[in-house]
């Protein structure tokens, strides 16, 4: 094993099922690190594409991006479905099992808080979005009435503006209140800064992008569908392992 | 991107309540920026994590890659889509640019506006 690192997804339950996946990162297998009442969730990685310059060149590259953290939340999903499971960032890597056990006993404490906190809990995350309202359906101006088309073009644009402002206005307005009701219905909640349009791809302002950590999301549906409207279009995304809420720190 | 492939394994147990295909930017802003954050023995300094959300953004806004990844709002906003080759222009010499003020910032200093300050003093 001399040229292998252990890439680290995840620390899970010792007594937690082996995740039902059939590779990690770079197409490499997928094991568990036990010590005590702890597992590490680990796969074999190339030491030299995981060493230290070739993953810093790596994160640069947007495929290899994307099909590791595709390849890191495929693990981390399949050990939240066998167990408790607090994920580890992204392109966490060891020397060798003994320095991820020496992790894990060294951690011990704030792990096995980390778990109790999510055990049999699931994150969905609620994104909201302004939508522009219905143009209310004026009547065409009548082209006798002494306005030219450059006018009344004007004149359409202006009240386009100012009903998108009043609509902005409005949707940041339902958005905090569809979060306080969400919250309510949650354990905990936390929320994070709107996605740009580029990440998200969408072309509609994202006013809300929020987690929260639930047993099941019965009601967080219900509160989805009562807020949306009204300006505001809210997307439930999940179940999600527990990214936001397992830290080494209350959250 | 995962459509037409064999069920992925771990998903086919709960069918129908997780997604097939979720959201990269929820994914990498899930695998990225949350998560227990510990110091591997593999050096990633935080900093490059946090450069690196905004080289995606950078990076995202280039065609080519945007489209690989699935994101092609601009296809549907008129005002970009007859742009779309000189967004990419521009992308690039930005990346360029922002090189090039890297590689300079440990250059020698600037004689020139030296000789400013001083007709200014």
């Amino acid at each position: 094993m001399a040229d292998a690192l252990v890439y680290l997804y995840a620390v899970t339950d010792a007594d937690a099922p082996e995740p039902d996946v059939e590779e990690g990162v770079d197409g490499a297998p997928v094991r568990r690190v036990g010590t005590g009442r702890l597992a590490a969730v680990v796969s074999s990685v190339d030491a030299v594409r995981f060493g230290e310059d070739a993953l810093k060149r790596s994160l640069e590259d947007v495929q290899w991006l994307e099909a590791t953290a595709r390849a890191h939340h495929g693990v981390v999903d399949a050990a939240a479905l066998a167990g408790p499971v607090a994920p580890v960032r992204m392109a966490t890597v060891y020397l060798d099992d003994s320095r991820v056990r020496a992790l894990l006993t060294d951690s011990a404490a704030a792990f096995t808080a980390a778990l109790d906190r999510v055990r049999g809990r699931v994150e969905w995350g609620v994104k909201g979005f302004a939508v522009a309202p219905d143009a209310p359906r004026d009547p065409e101006p009548d082209p006798g009435s002494g306005t030219g088309p450059g006018a009344s073009y004007l004149a359409r644009r202006l009240a386009e503006r100012r009903r998108a402002a009043h609509g902005h206005e409005a949707a940041l307005e339902a958005a905090e209140a569809a979060h306080r009701a969400l919250a309510a219905t949650s354990l905990a909640s936390r929320r994070y800064p709107p996605q740009d349009p580029r990440l998200s791809g969408r072309r509609e302002e994202m006013v809300l992008n929020a987690a929260y950590l639930v047993k099941t999301e019965g009601a967080l549906r219900q509160v989805v569908e009562e807020h949306t409207g009204r300006g505001l279009r809210l997307e439930l995304t999940g179940p999600w392992a527990p990214y936001s809420f397992a830290t080494l720190e209350e959250p | 991107m995962t459509s037409g492939g064999l069920p992925a394994p771990g998903r086919s147990r709960d069918p129908g309540h997780r997604q097939e295909s979720t959201n990269l930017a929820d994914i990498l802003e899930r695998v990225l920026d949350k998560g227990i954050v510990i110091a591997g023995d593999i050096r990633v300094n935080l900093l490059d994590i946090e450069l690196l959300t905004i080289k995606i953004r950078l990076l995202v806004a280039s065609v080519d890659k945007a489209r690989e990844m699935g994101i092609d709002w601009w296809e549907h906003d008129p005002t970009l889509s007859s742009g779309q080759r000189d967004l990419a222009e521009e992308n690039r010499s930005l990346r360029e640019r922002i090189g090039a003020l890297e590689a300079g910032r440990a250059a020698a200093g600037d004689g020139e506006r030296r000789a400013v300050e001083r007709s200014d003093g």
